[in-house]
């Protein structure tokens, strides 16, 4: 199954969730609504796409002006050796969107972090709760809205400005 | 005998020498450094030489604690700790650009170095810092140790 089958195959199966279709390096990056994100995964996940792994899972700022914030999902098939990249967006003022922890229990972590970093909910994910970050931290440090180079220190630090 | 069947010396001076000499270290270690820590400390540059061999994992049996890379904002309590853990007379060095400024994090996660959380005797630049720089970063704490004044218990009584 090459890549344009599997964008019709995609596309016939979830016609309206999916935005755009795009190439990056041979490899096809499908944007899909941020609803839609479960179902379309759940369904790359079982066959005939059988994408059985989920490589990563991360999120991007890429400009606080919009106020959109975008999930990236990279998925693998071990059995066709090809490579998938969802992108979803979701609002910055109220990121969510549905966890995968019953597709992938990596996912678990990836979206703590996820989490942690940018503040995305993750609805139906077992445990959200920070992962990287101490108890008490407030904000999420790698959203273009945090306050540059801000410290939220633990313990009281001599010199401090 | 040789002819050397005496020896002066202020007791100040002799206890310097024996602190010197028999450095117990505490090797705090979180980053990359600790690569050169172990070079500097194994057989090819021996830290032993300088009676800094005896590597502790207890700071209670320590009296140099050596930080070793980069510590993070969730680490300093634990730093902390540990310093406060040790038993006096005791010493710090801050081994490698991360432990002595921060080094080339400036962000919200790390400490900007940790002089802010406990005490430094030594600094040991370099990203990271070649083992001949912690060798000579050893000896000059060793001459501070000989030239400080040296508490001793019973000294200080008030």
């Amino acid at each position: 199954m090459g890549p344009e089958t599997l964008i019709e195959e995609i596309r016939a199966g979830l016609g309206d969730a999916v935005e755009s279709v795009s190439d990056s390096h041979g490899d096809p990056v499908i944007a899909v609504k941020a609803d839609s994100v479960r179902p379309v995964l759940a369904a790359l996940r079982g066959a005939p796409f059988d994408y059985a792994v989920l490589l990563d899972l991360t999120c991007v700022d890429f400009a606080a002006g919009e106020g959109r914030l975008e999930l990236v999902y990279h998925l693998y098939s071990l059995s066709r050796n090809v490579r998938l990249r969802i992108n979803a967006s979701v609002p910055a003022a109220d990121p969510a969107v549905a966890s995968l922890v019953g597709l992938w229990k990596n996912a678990d972590w990836l979206e703590r972090e996820v989490f942690d970093m940018f503040g995305v909910r993750f609805d139906g994910h077992p445990y959200l709760r920070r992962l990287l970050t101490y108890e008490g931290f407030e904000g999420h440090p790698l959203l273009k809205t945090y306050p540059w180079r801000l410290a939220q220190p633990r313990i009281p630090l001599k010199d401090d400005e | 005998m040789s002819g050397f069947d005496y020896l002066t010396t202020r007791l100040e001076t002799a206890i310097g020498w024996g602190r010197k000499f028999s450095l117990f270290q505490y090797p705090f270690i979180t980053a990359c450094c600790g690569m050169e820590y172990m070079s500097a400390a194994c057989a090819h540059f021996d830290m032993d030489r300088f009676g800094a061999g005896l590597t502790r994992f207890s700071p209670r049996q320590a009296d140099l604690l050596l930080v070793v890379g980069t510590v993070t904002h969730k680490l300093a309590p634990v730093l902390r700790t540990v310093y406060d853990q040790m038993i006096e007379p005791k010493w710090v060095i801050a081994f490698g650009a991360c432990a002595v400024s921060g080094g080339i994090y400036q962000n919200y996660a790390v400490v900007q170095g940790i002089d802010r959380i406990v005490p430094v005797d030594v600094y040991i630049p370099g990203c990271p810092p070649r083992p001949e720089t912690v060798l000579d970063g050893l000896m000059k704490l060793q001459d501070k140790i000989q030239e400080q004044p040296q508490d001793w218990r019973w000294g200080r009584k008030p």
